[in-house]
């Protein structure tokens, strides 16, 4: 049972890293369900959704103590990092964020996520380098799981951004590797 | 059909037009906006009509003149929306138009929020406007579940001449989960001869509710009662999981089933013998599955995210003969398997 939260500011792709988690859960005939927040928030403040990926029947998708937490900016980990069950997992993007987790009791893992994504030639691919980190870290769907997904979620004439996808997610893999 | 990763209000719309509704009128309202915005794409690839009216109240008295033609049609909204349209329901049931209305609920009263609740219940399952009626309603508790029970509310809609509501909130309307579509379409339902679809060779067929001589309206609504209890009798729909040997029920619909559920399984696990009584129809209520329940039940819980709506029906069916208790957290606050279980344990008596 994996319970996870994506943080963000709008456009990070905070919400679409959670939908493909979500897929790739699905074709591993895994439970899954994706929620995101849909209450009132600030500009610039954060976007969150939550996935639930289990062997088991989902009780409430909504994720209060989460396993793992992607903060994408620093509103994002001010928000979460309190609640993430001791244990867990919090990833949070250093290229963004300048402090560091006050948290002693959970695994954290400092992602420089925009600029690995702009070393690569393209800013948006930042989730994926996140996402690349987070496989690895957790292991909560297999990295071929989220290669079948986005072939599927890209339309045809997008085909073209898989390959540096696939190379954002290597790249974030080997930076939780090290 | 291969599995797809659909939000609940999506997938209440293409379950529509699975099952043959080419008509959907609507107003936009939080949270179930990706309904009409899934059916705006839709309905002009198959050939359907997609209209956003000027007000709630206008799309209900469109879902009227399409149901009279004897089309399948949809409308839907949130809390202070479903409101709006209930003179338009009531107008609907009096004149025996079938159609289906989706209410993802929100926090009330008022404009409320717009955070999931269900504290629209009485509004669903006593009528909602006025007059002697009712209206069907399915309280799914899954994206699946939407699917499947929005393809059965047209069916159900067409055999009884009578608006279905389907009940969700806005968490179901927002969750994605894995879906699968399978309609088939029902067998033996009635021809719609009653229609006003053109009365060339045949008598002008009149759709109206107004009926100004007592008696006359009187014996249109035994017969409207006559649909009733006939439903009563036959679309009763629950779950229940682990009531075999349960001292204590909980009762509980929709997105708070989900989390009750996870609340029996661990209450289970703690030794405290708890089951589920999921109502899956909201009305007819399933008074069928309490009678179904072992002598061994001691008291039942009935949970809900309101102040206290279905538990009167529980009340109802269970006539004093065990005790009823409840749990409820309002307002667009959604309860925690903590809190559940803590309510259960002082129910059941505190730790075993």
């Amino acid at each position: 049972m994996a319970e996870l939260i994506l943080a963000g500011f709008g456009g990070q792709g905070v919400m679409s890293m959670g939908q493909m988690l979500a897929y790739a859960g699905m074709l591993e005939q895994k439970k899954v369900s994706w929620i995101p927040s849909y209450g009132p928030e600030m500009r610039g403040g954060t976007a969150n959704c939550a996935v639930v990926i289990t062997d088991e029947e989902i009780g409430s998708p909504v994720v209060v103590e989460p396993d793992v937490v992607v903060a994408m900016n620093l509103p994002s980990m001010d928000k979460f990092e309190s609640t993430i069950k001791p244990g867990g997992v919090l990833l949070y993007n250093s290229s963004l964020i300048d402090r560091k987790p006050a948290r002693d009791d959970i695994t954290v893992l400092a992602i420089p996520a925009n600029e690995v994504a702009n070393e690569l030639g393209n800013t948006r691919v930042a989730n994926m380098v996140m996402m690349g980190a987070l496989l690895t870290q957790t292991g909560v769907v297999k990295v071929d799981s989220i290669h079948k997904g986005l072939e599927q979620v890209l339309p045809s004439h997008r085909q073209d951004l898989l390959e540096v996808n696939k190379q954002a997610m290597e790249r974030g893999s080997k930076l939780a590797a090290e | 059909m291969a599995k797809q990763l659909m939000k609940g209000n999506e997938a209440i719309a293409e379950a529509a037009i699975k099952a043959g509704c080419r008509h959907f009128f609507g107003y936009p309202i939080t949270p179930q906006n990706e309904l009409p915005q899934y059916m705006s794409r839709r309905m002009p690839q198959v050939d359907g009509v997609f209209l956003q009216a000027e007000s709630e109240v206008s799309a209900i008295n469109m879902v009227y003149g399409a149901a009279g033609a004897g089309a399948r049609v949809m409308t839907s909204s949130s809390s202070p929306g479903i409101s709006l349209k209930q003179e338009g329901i009531s107008y609907l049931a009096g004149s025996q138009l079938p159609c289906v209305i989706v209410n993802i609920i929100r926090g009330g009263p008022g404009l409320g929020g717009i955070q999931p609740a269900q504290s629209d219940y009485f509004q669903a399952t006593r009528g909602g406007g006025h007059g002697d009626y009712r209206v069907i309603v399915y309280g799914p508790a899954s994206v699946q579940e939407m699917v499947d029970l929005t393809m059965e509310a047209f069916d159900v809609a067409d055999r009884y001449r009578n608006p279905v509501m389907i009940l969700g909130d806005g968490v179901l309307g927002q969750m994605m989960e894995p879906v699968e579509f399978h309609y088939k379409p029902a067998e033996g339902l009635p021809a719609k001869d009653w229609a006003t679809t053109g009365a060339a060779g045949r008598d002008p067929n009149v759709i109206n509710s107004l009926s100004l001589v007592a008696e006359h309206l009187e014996e249109h609504n035994w017969r409207l009662q006559d649909k009733y209890k006939e439903a009563t009798e036959k679309e009763q729909r629950w779950e229940l999981y682990n009531c075999d040997d349960a001292e204590l029920v909980l009762v509980a619909y929709g997105t708070t089933s989900r989390i009750v559920k996870s609340a029996v399984n661990q209450l289970r696990e703690q030794g405290i013998k708890a089951g589920l009584l999921r109502p899956i129809s909201l009305f007819p209520f399933p008074e069928k599955a309490f009678a179904q329940l072992p002598s061994s039940v001691k008291n039942f819980l009935a949970v809900e995210m309101s102040a206290g709506q279905m538990v009167d029906d529980v009340r109802l069916t269970v006539n004093g003969a065990t005790p009823v208790h409840f749990y409820g957290r309002t307002a667009g606050v959604i309860p925690g398997p903590a809190e559940i279980i803590k309510k259960a344990k002082e129910v059941a008596g505190g730790e075993k």
